[in-house]
């Protein structure tokens, strides 16, 4: 007994603390809502940052050789040229910085964080200081990649995928390539862990699995891909840093010859080693980037169709499935390296059967529009945009998973087209769907309508001007890698006057990005106000919680949910929505 | 502002938050070491007939073996310390905490003794593609030790204050840091045949 009364006398003591000051509370913050912001700004300005990279890769493909008006100034020492070496550059990190900077820290870390404790029902994540953790190890491997580019001989060069044994020889940006890696790899472990033990141990009182909003088990599953599939890359790097930096040869093949010398290693390493361990990472990585957009996309097809989701079950399952598959098809990106009919066998069969979930998801959210009065608010119109969208993206990437068309697509603008139809108008279309829905969340306050019109209509245009030309490029057979964009092929010339089209294009998509800056500013402050459940939504972070919710513990009082996440028009309820926690 | 299931299971899943948290965290450092003895395999196989070099060439045998006494003798005082803990006996708690982070310590020494012998003969990661996986496998096992004895260190000495004021929470602790242990010392049990005897 006595041991009991200590207990809770140190309960109470451990837990009365001051409010925390300017850095405990804006900074050094263990609050998730604080976190999911800092995440979000963050991943913001990265994308920001890997879409201008892009801006200016498409001056040297619509324009090689050509000094670059405005930003020339920065590298005189080429004339305001890209080179190729820079072009590589540019290559590698728009890659490196979009994937993991930008997309996975907003999907995950900001979007994440901010709302699965609040739709489950919980006062915070389960480790708040590990979760501080996350964030600040994910920020110094941002900030060691971006110091790369001031490495001797500049950032990455090998592709965004690294492969040696280019990336082994490269110059010292790609060791620090490894090393920001490395952290951002421990941000990803310490950040899944605390989804999944957030999600399994945090519930509230009634919200059973099957009564878990669909964005939850988006993030439950993304969580464990990010937990099982991140260590292969980790190895990869700690072994790419051992052949860098203590002249081991896991990678490096004997007899390599370098500028017509051979190199003085021991050999007898493997390059494709790398791409097995790289891709047993980076094909669940993909789910990675789709799976969190599969959520928001379905939080706000609900909310604005008015009625429940089509086949959320199916869709729970699908995507549990989705999970298991995504480890199992990584070698469909390596049909090309000689590694046997066998194994491409095995895996174009693969990648067969895990296009069904996929498939299921996307015919689930379509059905569900069936018959609705749908409200084309601003966040519907970019998840209506990303319906056919992910749909292109998917489609065309069937051709890629099966080994004989895939020879002749491989490494053309053609895999360019496909998976940025996923990631762009997909995934990326999905997180502005997000911002504008979850905005009155997080401000009490809503983004203006005009200007979020302004924002979707031109993005949706360009968009499609930038990657629709790529299929037309890349099954013309032109290579992905190339600077001048292909001017120097003959089989490319019937093809290249495409190239001004699609660089405009992205330099038009910019400018249609300035009106989401004015309006995410503005409206923080300008915006008007609107209540605490401005959608008229059912999940718990929006009826149970204020907007933006309490400091400390998000809930004066943890809700009991009574009933499924999307009970939209429910025959005989008072209004057309009824949220989780309230008896109708 | 109390996070739920802190200190007691929650009653459906029968876990504590860090008892999860640390299994996960297990199993995405099965996957790097698995991903790790996988490339081993793969450049061992991979390797052209009479080309890859074999741990026995290079290794001391004996020592290594000493080594996994040394490490499975650790794993058994964890335990005790976490059942010392279980049955209100802080002294022996410290006691066998205080022993399993010497034996940290002892298998530190021998292979330090082993690398150090590697060095002077002149074995280096760069040698050969055996000794790269070697070094590679083992230096990493060894930073696993480190941290493991660094937690350990800490709740022997200015950790142990927990046990005054929140007992559950800290033999909870206790508990984790243990099952870490224990995959230090099952990660060993795998690199000891794998690469001094095969």
């Amino acid at each position: 007994m006595a041991l009991v009364d200590e207990r809770a006398h140190g309960h109470h003591e451990a837990h009365h603390h001051e409010e925390p000051g300017f850095w405990g509370k804006y900074v050094f913050s263990q609050d998730h809502k604080v976190i999911g912001i800092q995440y979000g700004f963050t991943a913001l300005v990265f994308l920001l940052f890997g879409f201008s990279l892009m801006m200016m890769m498409r001056w040297s493909l619509a324009y090689p050789n050509q000094p670059i008006p405005l930003l020339g100034k920065l590298f005189k020492t080429t004339g305001g040229i890209i080179v190729p070496e820079f072009y590589n550059q540019l290559g590698a990190m728009h890659g490196t910085i979009m994937v993991f900077l930008g997309i996975v820290p907003l999907a995950v870390g900001a979007f994440g964080n901010y709302l699965v404790p609040l739709q489950i029902g919980a006062p915070d994540m389960a480790f708040p200081k590990l979760n501080m953790a996350s964030y600040w190890s994910y920020f110094v491997g941002g900030v060691v990649m971006l110091a790369s580019f001031f490495a001797p001989g500049g950032a990455a060069q090998s592709g965004w995928t690294s492969y040696p044994p280019l990336s082994d020889i490269a110059p010292s940006g790609q060791t620090m390539w490894l090393f920001g890696m490395l952290f951002l790899i421990i941000s990803s472990v310490l950040g899944s862990t605390n989804f999944i033990v957030t999600i399994i141990q945090l519930r509230a009182p009634g919200l059973t699995w099957m009564r878990l909003p669909f964005f939850v088990w988006a993030q439950f599953v993304t969580s464990f891909l990010l937990l099982l599939a991140f260590p292969a890359l980790q190895a990869a790097a700690i072994l790419q840093m051992m052949d860098r930096l203590a002249g081991t040869s896991f990678f490096l093949p004997s007899g390599l010859v370098v500028s017509g010398q051979q190199l003085a290693v021991s050999g007898g390493g493997s390059p494709l080693l790398w791409q097995h361990l790289f891709w047993f990472l980076a094909h669940p990585e993909v789910y990675v980037l789709i799976l969190p957009a599969f959520g928001i996309i379905a939080e706000v097809i609900a909310n604005n169709t008015r009625k429940p989701l089509w086949g959320y079950r199916s869709m729970v399952w699908a995507i549990t499935f989705l999970g298991f598959m995504s480890f199992i098809v990584w070698a469909h990106h390596m049909f090309m390296t000689g590694m046997g009919t066998v194994m491409s066998t095995f895996f174009q069969t693969t990648t067969m059967i895990i296009s069904i979930p996929s498939v299921i998801v996307l015919t689930a959210l379509i059905i569900s529009l069936w018959g609705a009065s749908i409200r084309y608010t601003v966040p519907m119109l970019f998840a209506l945009a990303f319906l056919p969208m992910f749909a292109i993206g998917g489609l065309t990437g069937l051709p890629l998973g099966l080994a004989p068309t895939d020879i002749h697509l491989h490494d053309t603008y053609y895999v360019i087209g496909h998976f940025h139809y996923v990631v762009a108008p997909g995934t990326i279309f999905a997180m502005f769907a997000g911002i504008y829905y979850w905005f009155p969340k997080l401000t009490g306050r809503s983004m203006s309508n005009l200007l979020g019109h302004l924002h979707f209509w031109p993005s949706f245009l360009f968009i499609n001007g930038i990657f629709m030309p790529m299929f037309i490029q890349g099954m013309a057979g032109v290579s992905r890698r190339l600077y001048d964009g292909g001017a120097s092929y003959s089989h490319a010339q019937g093809v290249l006057h495409w190239n001004t089209f699609m660089s405009a294009s992205a330099w038009l998509l910019g400018l249609a990005q300035i009106p989401f800056i004015i309006n995410l500013f503005w409206s923080m402050w300008k915006g008007k106000k609107v209540g605490s459940n401005p959608w008229g939504a059912t999940t718990l972070e929006w009826a149970a919680t204020t907007s933006p919710p309490l400091a400390h513990g998000n809930f004066t009082e943890i809700p009991t949910a009574v009933r499924g996440p999307y009970d939209y028009s429910l025959p005989g309820a008072p209004q057309d929505f009824v949220p989780q926690h309230q008896e109708a | 502002m109390d996070i739920p299931y802190n200190v007691e299971p929650r009653p459906d899943t029968g876990l504590y938050n860090a008892k999860l948290g640390i299994w996960l965290f297990l199993a995405s450092e099965v996957m790097l070491f698995g991903a790790l003895f996988s490339s081993y395999v793969l450049l061992r196989t991979g390797a052209p007939p009479g080309t890859w070099h074999h741990g026995r060439e290079f290794l001391n045998v004996p020592m290594a073996t000493l080594n996994t006494i040394i490490l499975i003798a650790s794993s058994v005082t964890m335990v005790m310390s976490w059942a010392s803990l279980k049955l209100n006996d802080f002294k022996k708690f410290r006691l066998y905490l205080g022993l399993t982070f010497l034996c940290g310590v002892g298998f530190l020494c021998v292979k330090a003794y082993e690398y150090g012998t590697k060095f002077h003969h002149g074995y280096f990661p760069k040698s050969n593609t055996f000794l790269a996986i070697y070094f590679t496998l083992t230096g990493l096992h060894v930073l696993h030790v480190i941290g493991g004895m660094i937690v350990n260190g800490y709740f022997v000495g200015p950790g142990a204050k927990m046990w005054r004021t929140e007992p559950e929470r800290f033999t909870n602790r206790i508990e984790v840091a243990g099952l870490y242990w224990h995959f230090v010392d099952l990660v060993w049990i795998f690199l000891f045949p794998t690469l001094y005897l095969l």
